[in-house]
């Protein structure tokens, strides 16, 4: 009894995601999780990657893209390292899936924590993350009275971030390099934090990811300076009273030309199956196609992509390749 | 005005089946764990935070606050029948409550225990309630220098008006600080005393130490000293509980003190223990008697119990808006907001309006209905102390096992909860309090990170502590406490000389 129904499941599941399947990965429907699935968050409470998993979870959930319950565990402590460890010691349990960031090629680099992501199974690329240049309501207007100003201050000019020696501190360190300003990096612990010292004035500028400081910048405490791409973000519709995302020039328009994209992905502990592996390739590939997702994506201002396979392997190397240099030039790499 | 709506909003969001018998759960499993030695308030709520994961963040802090509100009940009712203080907070209801029990007026002695919790929160909630909507703009005033001096006031607060000998108090502390040190720096990025083991690359975990500090040396000493759980019966009555409502407004200067004093320590973080004992030795001190404290005087119930449970309540506040947890057990209720993806902050009155004004009217629902519940079940508690300690001892290091094996799903950590019980044992034996040890394992790494970043802030000066208005008055209010002994003796020593002069004439 049982049996047939779990048959009858497998075959809708099969049918259900033949139309996106290539004809390779098909035999692979044989695996499905049968515990409950964990998203493992590599930062804290509340930030980027917590709020993502969190979509993924009611994404799959409300979609019936999986029957096993998703559950997201955060493991933000030593700033994610954790979380790295965690996947790393879970060898062969294809319940447990990391959602990743650029911490996995700079922890290791900066902390000398014994990682390095070639050990987990990658999944797919699901987004990329985007960085603007934000101060306080009350603060300069433009990048370039906002580098006068930095260049003026005789108090140092504190410029929040999360974390010591990451995406936050070297987007600073390689704004100093290109304008000659000098600041006084202030690591908080998550980008929330790094917000509400803002807004608070404490500091006088951040680099959060939209989506950590798109609260206050709704509710007018924070001026959106300047976005860190090579391209304007493509969202037209008003998130502000005044503005969208799209209204937001890049930092090359206003003559600071500095870049820097971060990587959203899935990956999941190492000597898993191939089938186990094709599960979550498609798995999330479904969720890319859902509503929630593509709502999520334009709330946060994430840039859409997906990549598996060959391509994310290739892509992943090129972006380690390049944030090694970064994290080098910024003197960041501990000996 | 405004806060008023808002709490009624509050209770709507409460009024369903779902939470209300989440609340009578939560309740009744805080009052057993505040019943048995060794567990309480801080233990029960780390062990059962796990249980709540899956639920949705108002529902679960619900039922951990009805844990917690349970716990403060519990603990009175072993310190009024058997001499044994389920709670630290409750050792001062020993006092005058097991010599009531003695003279068979146990009951009564229950009833005003209960009745004295529940003004005692009320008013503190009634506190919250007003001051709440306020506590956000005054909240983004908080950067690193003010937040560097609320946690130098607590260390402070500690030390110099700690009861025990202060350098007992400055050896733990500084014991706790260090230990806090391991882990991940977030200031300068890089990894400390990790010895390149990658179980402590995430830090101790403050529950794993509570658990171990308080629970499993707990027990270490119950079975060294081969403790005999020998208790009074109870029964309580509706005539019993109506003679003591009564009396209740002969005895309101005391109940209003008490209360003034649990909240006053429950937002400058100082905790229930320190309230209760406070107010118990101003009950005394302001009596006309002195003398029949400590005999069986009901007073002496009203008091401590009415400022713990003040603070206690009270201690949720700063939590909330500021992220800085009052007591341990706030300290606990925090780091499961943090797991439902709410960070406490000023923000948190404005983005999670249910869930702040939920629990804000679950503390009022939750004190009513818990007073009803611990007047109804006395007895049956009571009969929880009767069961040999041979068969509860296995279970309470059953339970803390999975509490600490729980929280980061590590083996690792079972050990350094045995680890820590050893330690807590040792503390006990020489007398060495453990509070200051939890606080600074708390608040340590965030104190660090605090006075560095004022101090990259400021570019190394420490006039930045005294920068404004705010953070000068904190500072400045820290380092007298700091030297509170001093400075009183020296007070009390002018008053000496002045009165005989005053009288000469």
């Amino acid at each position: 009894m049982s049996k047939s129904i779990r048959a009858t499941a497998a075959l809708a599941a099969v049918l259900a995601s033949a139309p996106i399947l290539s004809s390779a990965t098909s035999p692979a429907m044989a695996w499905e999780p049968t515990k409950p699935v964990e998203i493992v968050v590599a930062a804290g409470a509340g930030g980027a990657s917590d709020q993502m998993a969190r979509m993924m979870q009611a994404a799959i959930q409300k979609n019936n893209l999986m029957k096993a319950p998703v559950v997201v565990s955060l493991k933000g402590g030593a700033s994610g390292a954790e979380a790295l460890i965690y996947m790393k010691s879970s060898d062969g349990d294809a319940n447990k899936v990391l959602i990743a960031y650029s911490l996995i090629y700079m922890l290791p680099l900066s902390a000398k924590i014994p990682f390095n992501w070639r050990d987990l199974t990658p999944v797919s690329v699901v987004a990329m993350d985007q960085f603007v240049l934000w101060d306080n309501a009350s603060g300069a207007k433009t990048v370039k009275e906002f580098i006068a100003a930095a260049k003026a201050a005789s108090s140092p000019f504190k410029m929040g971030g999360t974390g010591s020696k990451r995406e936050d501190h070297v987007l600073t360190v390689f704004m100093e390099k290109q304008t000659g300003a000098k600041f006084s990096y202030l690591p908080y612990k998550s980008g929330g934090e790094a917000a509400t010292q803002l807004v608070g004035n404490h500091t006088e500028a951040n680099v959060n990811n939209p989506s950590e400081n798109l609260e206050v910048w709704r509710a007018g405490q924070v001026r959106a300076l300047c976005v860190f791409d090579k391209e304007r973000i493509s969202y037209k519709t008003k998130v502000t009273e005044t503005q969208s995302w799209n209204d937001i020039p890049t930092c090359k328009e206003e003559g600071l030309d500095v870049q820097y994209l971060m990587l959203r992905a899935m990956f999941l502990p190492g000597k898993v199956t191939p089938e186990q592996q094709a599960f979550y390739v498609d798995l999330f590939e479904k969720v890319t196609k859902t509503a929630e997702y593509k709502d999520y994506m334009e709330k946060q201002a994430l840039k859409p992509i997906f990549l598996k396979g060959p391509e994310m392997l290739k892509f992943l190397e090129e972006d380690d390749a390049l944030n090694k240099s970064l994290m080098t030039e910024a003197g960041f790499v501990a000996k | 005005m405004e806060a008023f709506g808002l709490l009624m909003h509050g209770f709507a969001v409460l009024m369903t089946w779902k939470i209300i018998s989440l609340m009578v759960v939560g309740l009744v499993l805080g009052i057993f764990v505040g019943v048995l030695p060794g567990l309480g308030g801080p233990n029960g709520v780390a062990i059962l935070l796990p249980l709540t994961f899956t639920m949705d963040p108002t529902s679960a802090i619900v039922m951990l606050s009805c844990i917690y509100w349970g716990a403060l009940f519990g603990g009175a009712i072993t310190s009024i029948l058997f001499n044994i203080p389920g709670e630290a907070w409750s050792v001062a209801t020993t006092f005058d409550g097991y010599p009531m029990a003695q003279q068979g007026k146990a009951a009564e002695a229950l009833t005003a225990a209960f009745t004295s919790s529940f003004i005692g929160s009320l008013v503190a909630v009634l506190l919250i309630t007003f001051l709440a909507p306020m506590i956000s703009s005054f909240a983004l005033k908080f950067g690193p220098p003010e937040f560097f001096a609320v946690y130098l006031l607590t260390f402070c607060s500690f030390v110099g008006l700690g009861r025990e000998a202060k350098h007992k108090t400055v050896i733990s502390m500084a014991l706790g600080l260090l230990i806090a040190g391991i882990g991940m720096d977030t200031v300068s990025g890089t990894l400390r005393m990790t010895f390149g083991s990658t179980d402590l690359l995430r830090g101790i975990n403050f529950l794993v130490a509570v658990i171990g500090l308080f629970g499993i040396s707990e027990i270490l000493l119950t079975m060294e000293e081969r403790l005999a759980l020998r208790g009074h019966a109870a029964k309580i009555s509706l005539r019993t509980v109506l003679k003591v409502w009564m009396d209740l407004p002969k005895y309101w200067a005391t109940l209003l003190r008490s209360s003034v004093i649990g909240c006053w320590l429950g937002i400058t973080p100082g905790g229930a223990i320190a309230a209760s004992f406070m107010g118990y030795n101003l009950a005394k001190r302001f009596s006309k008697d002195p003398e029949s404290f400590g005999k069986g005087r009901i007073e002496g119930v009203f008091a401590p119990e009415t400022a713990a449970h003040a603070s206690g309540t009270a201690a949720l506040l700063p939590m909330l808006a500021l992220g800085i947890p009052g007591s341990g057990t706030a300290a606990i209720l925090l780091g499961g907001l943090m797991v439902w993806g709410l960070n406490p902050g000023p923000l948190l009155f404005v983005e999670h309006k249910d869930f702040v004004w939920g629990l804000i009217a679950s503390m009022y629902l939750g004190n009513v209905v818990g007073l009803v519940i611990v007047l109804t079940t006395v007895p049956i508690f009571a009969s929880i102390l009767r069961v040999p300690f041979a068969a509860v001892a296995p279970m309470i290091v059953v339970s803390c096992a999975i509490g600490a094996y729980a929280i980061q799903n590590a083996m690792f950590d079972i050990w350094l909860m045995l680890g820590f019980g050893v330690v807590g044992y040792v503390f006990k034996k020489i007398g060495i309090p453990l509070a200051p040890f939890t606080l600074a394992l708390v608040l340590g790494s965030r104190a660090e990170d605090a006075f560095r970043l004022a101090m990259i802030g400021s570019g190394g000066s420490v006039g930045v502590f005294w920068s404004n208005g705010l953070v000068g008055t904190i500072t400045t209010l820290a380092i007298t406490l700091l030297f509170w002994p001093v400075i009183d003796k020296a007070f009390s020593g002018v008053g000496r000389m002045l009165r005989p002069m005053a009288q000469t004439p």
